[in-house]
């Protein structure tokens, strides 16, 4: 994922090269701001669900740039994910864009791998478990040895798991052992 | 009388009908799943413990959803072929994933007619879950390798959602099979009124014989020994009898449903029917 810190600023001469990342480094500031209504504390990048953005007519002055922003579901009954396009739209009209375009792919399919480490703390403060790195667990056997999930709030490892489903599709349910509270896990998918 | 310039070429009918077929498999797909989906969304606030009512209902969300993405793929293919779906909403608009779920009838609906049948206790709804997830995600992982691009990306991603179902529906088969007296008992219930009905996901509909030769569509024949193999091993390990069925009730895919999908229909489309293009 091609994040805005990890963009080489062009040196080049080239004017409209050098506008474009500037617009595409806007795009991606703004996109920073907009969170996932259902996980406020996560934003659509810390999600790892924005796949591209892309400028064109940039540095043309009798044109408006156009924004393609390229976006993947989380999982496929996400209702997030309608709310979350008309966000980003909404993010960008505020910021004076008006040609915007938001496409949604289904391939390559979304992994919490994807979810930044930034997203990953935050998640942890805010009283959700983070995903633990993509290993055995996601496969069909039943009754599977489950990774120790730590609890997000005394940070013991003596968890067990009430429900692989919970409150959002992409949450487990899980309770401590040692500080008896129940909590959120982010299940790795 | 030159006729050359409007002669249909043997090409252009076979193209037709081969586009046609991909608009009748897509929907099959997104009806089995929408179909599926509002079963188990019936037990939401209904379920035995707060837990599992929200997995099934999580369940409900994800089947529904992969629902969605075949909808929206067959509007696409809709408004692109206007000519060779058979349908006639007569809009004067483009056709939307909506219409396909809403205003369609019984007969033009191609779920498998195991999806449709009746929740009936915990265990039917669970044993219901399991044939199909087992079924779904051997079929996904084949159709993982289609070469229609868009139902690949579909597959790829509901493998994933899937896989969960296939474990949940697999813990609760053994739970209640090696579980009480009672629980087994209605274990073998399930068993046996949905005996006639699982065949049919290993028979495939003329639509999806005509995608076979250009790799589009699963032979879904194909995935019936593993699937005799999944369910042999989660039933052995749930001291449950499995004895396969010597006959097997067909026809949902081709519109030919049990009396049950009348009513999901009636309750499922009432508001779209009775107050056309409402929104809420």
């Amino acid at each position: 994922m091609s994040l805005p810190q990890n963009d080489i600023i062009h040196t080049d001469p080239n004017q409209s090269k050098a506008d474009e990342t500037s617009t595409k480094q806007k795009v991606w500031q703004i996109l920073g701001s907009v969170n996932d209504p259902e996980v406020p504390v996560l934003s659509v990048i810390d999600l790892g669900i924005i796949r591209d953005v892309s400028i064109e007519n940039e540095g043309n002055e009798n044109k408006e740039p156009q924004i393609a922003v390229t976006i993947t579901p989380t999982y496929s009954g996400c209702p997030a994910m309608d709310v979350i396009s008309m966000q980003i739209r909404l993010a960008l009209l505020q910021n004076g864009f008006k040609n915007i375009h938001i496409k949604s792919v289904l391939s390559p399919a979304w992994t919490t791998e994807w979810m930044t480490e930034a997203g990953k703390n935050k998640l942890k403060a805010y009283g959700i478990a983070p995903p633990n790195p993509q290993q055995s667990v996601c496969s069909i056997q039943p009754f599977q040895a489950q990774e120790a999930i730590q609890c997000p709030r005394c940070n013991s490892y003596h968890t067990e798991m009430i429900s692989q489903f919970g409150s959002t599709a992409c949450k487990a349910l899980y309770r401590c052992l040692d500080c008896k509270e129940p909590f959120d896990y982010f299940k790795c998918h | 009388m030159d006729n050359h310039s409007h002669m249909v070429t043997e090409n252009d009918v076979q193209g037709m009908t081969q586009t046609k077929s991909l608009i009748e498999y897509t929907l099959h797909l997104a009806d089995t799943n929408l179909i599926l989906g509002h079963r188990n969304s019936e037990w939401t606030g209904h379920g035995p413990v707060l837990e599992q009512d929200i997995a099934i209902s999580n369940i409900a969300l994800d089947l529904i959803g992969q629902a969605r993405n075949f909808y929206q793929y067959a509007a696409t293919l809709i408004n692109q072929n206007p000519d060779v779906a058979d349908f006639d909403f007569n809009f004067d608009r483009p056709v939307t994933e909506d219409d396909l779920a809403y205003l369609r009838d019984a007969f033009d609906y191609k779920n498998h007619l195991l999806t449709e049948q009746q929740n009936g206790d915990w265990a039917h709804t669970i044993l219901r879950q399991f044939y199909f997830s087992v079924w779904q995600y051997l079929f996904y992982g084949q159709l993982v390798k289609s070469t229609d691009q868009q139902l690949s990306s579909i597959a790829e991603k509901s493998l994933k959602e899937t896989t969960y179902h296939v474990r949940w529906s697999s813990e609760w088969v053994i739970r209640l099979g090696d579980g009480t007296q009672e629980s087994q008992q209605r274990m073998f219930e399930a068993i046996s009124n949905f005996q006639n009905f699982y065949g049919e996901l290993f028979e495939p509909a003329p639509y999806e014989n005509d995608l076979l030769q250009e790799s589009i569509s699963v032979d879904v024949k194909k995935l019936k020994a593993d699937w005799d193999k999944k369910v042999n091993e989660i039933f052995e390990e749930a001291t449950l009898p499995f004895t396969p069925a010597k006959w097997s009730q067909a026809g949902g895919k081709t519109g030919i449903h049990t009396e049950h999908l009348g009513f999901i229909l009636a309750e499922m489309q009432f508001l779209q029917r009775a107050y056309p293009n409402s929104i809420w």
